[in-house]
């Protein structure tokens, strides 16, 4: 199932909104990777709200996606992990350590508004969200 | 041997050995007209040998004779009909009214095997110049005796349990209060022993709590926790982490000198956890960490209205 992933002023939102397969996992990185440049966004947020389960491989994703985006010049914030799956992942030791991980959406939007203060501060071009 | 006994007892109607049966229910008959006849003198008997005993001390003699008197017809009519589905029932019952008064599995066994004396004793003085009849009453007496005893005495114990089952739940349920001080920030007291069981519960309540309040900081608070072995320190770890998963900071406060020293000897691995000496600190601490976050701009700036994405 394809992610759709919406543009929301200078971030990215991917909003999971059913159990991925590994294929559509690497679809997602590849195309948030492609569009982090292509945008010119300061954040990405991928929201996992809807998951219940998360085995290694989506960890591991999410992982290689902060780092890749980082590296592409763009912060990026896990929002949504569920209690449960947050104490399963822990259990089996995939903390996703160096990933920021917040409670929701706003709390995505609000970390990454912190993140990127100083450089948002020096430019604020306002557009209009649009699909990509 | 006590089964067959007590099976011919209850199943009369159905057994194949006619004669045998139909004596013995006769005798069952005999017997239980003459507990019958002497009820009131047997049952004061009896109530006067529980005090004499020193048993049930925490009820008054009225109601030992009351109860007495509910548990003699009950004992009958369990004799009588063969069935235990009542005196089951009554006994749950009675249970129920005495464990709260504080009185003991002894003092229950103890009656009822008083009472079974008690009638024992009477069957040697009706028929103690007929033993070969005596003998016949007594087996058919004994077993049913026996069962309605083991009925009592099983309904008392389960009953018991019963309640410390409820009652452990509800210490379980009162001991892991997760409290809001106020707006993102929560308190997690813990007292007591932790289990493997009651931290499983804990970290599930707490992860549902962060959820349920928006929190964005927790003190766990564990000044009333006297030990903690590896395996509950990790689990503190891991719901350290966990909560990090769910964008909470979690500072912990209140480690006594003794656990302080025990985690730092079997190697338990603390650097990622964010601890503070006292609660008072540790409120502190967590109120640093709001202010610093109120300080950011909010979450409304760069978003339209209208853009909804979480269901």
């Amino acid at each position: 199932m394809e992610v759709p992933i919406l543009r929301q002023g200078q971030y990215l939102i991917a909003s999971i909104q059913s159990a991925l397969t590994d294929a559509d996992l690497s679809h997602l990185r590849e195309a948030l990777i492609a569009q982090v440049g292509r945008s010119r966004c300061r954040g990405v947020i991928v929201d996992v709200t809807a998951l219940d389960v998360m085995d290694s491989f989506a960890v591991r994703t999410l992982r290689d996606i902060t780092h890749m985006a980082r590296l592409r010049g763009a912060e990026t914030v896990i929002v949504g992990i569920q209690p449960d799956v947050a104490f399963a992942m822990v259990q089996l030791g995939w903390t996703l350590k160096g990933v920021a991980t917040v409670l929701d959406l706003e709390e995505g939007l609000a970390f990454l508004d912190g993140r990127t203060k100083e450089r948002v501060v020096e430019s604020k071009p306002k557009k209009p969200s649009s699909r990509g | 041997m006590d089964t067959k006994k007590s099976m011919s007892v209850s199943t009369r109607a159905s057994d194949p050995q006619g004669a045998l049966t139909e004596s013995s229910a006769g005798l069952l008959r005999e017997l239980v007209a003459h507990l019958r006849q002497n009820r009131t003198q047997l049952r004061e008997e009896w109530a006067r040998r529980i005090t004499r005993a020193e048993l049930l001390t925490a009820m008054t003699e009225e109601e030992i004779f009351a109860e007495a008197t509910a548990v003699y017809d009950n004992y009958v009519e369990a004799l009588e009909t063969g069935t235990f589905e009542a005196l089951q029932a009554y006994s749950r019952r009675l249970s129920e009214r005495i464990i709260p008064r504080g009185v003991e599995t002894d003092e229950v066994v103890g009656i009822v095997l008083l009472l079974r004396d008690v009638l024992a004793r009477s069957l040697f003085n009706k028929y103690q110049d007929n033993v070969e009849k005596l003998n016949r009453i007594l087996d058919s007496y004994e077993p049913a005796a026996n069962r309605i005893a083991n009925t009592v005495a099983v309904g008392f114990v389960e009953e018991r349990e019963r309640i410390i089952r409820q009652q452990q739940e509800a210490i379980r349920e009162l001991s892991t209060p997760v409290l809001q001080v106020r707006e993102r920030l929560l308190i997690l007291p813990i007292i007591g022993v932790i289990d493997p069981q009651r931290a499983r519960q804990l970290t599930e309540q707490l992860l549902r709590a962060i959820r349920a309040n928006r929190a964005k900081v927790v003190v766990i608070d564990v000044t009333g926790v006297a030990a903690m072995d590896s395996g509950v320190a990790n689990h503190l770890v891991q719901t350290v982490e966990a909560s990090r998963l769910l964008g909470a900071t979690v500072i912990v406060t209140g480690l006594s000198p003794e656990i302080a020293q025990t985690l730092v000897t079997i190697g338990v691995d603390l650097s990622e956890m964010a601890t503070v000496g006292d609660l008072q600190g540790g409120i502190e601490e967590a109120e640093r960490l709001l202010a610093d976050r109120a300080a950011m701009p909010g979450p409304q700036a760069g978003r339209e209205p209208g853009m909804e994405l979480t269901r």
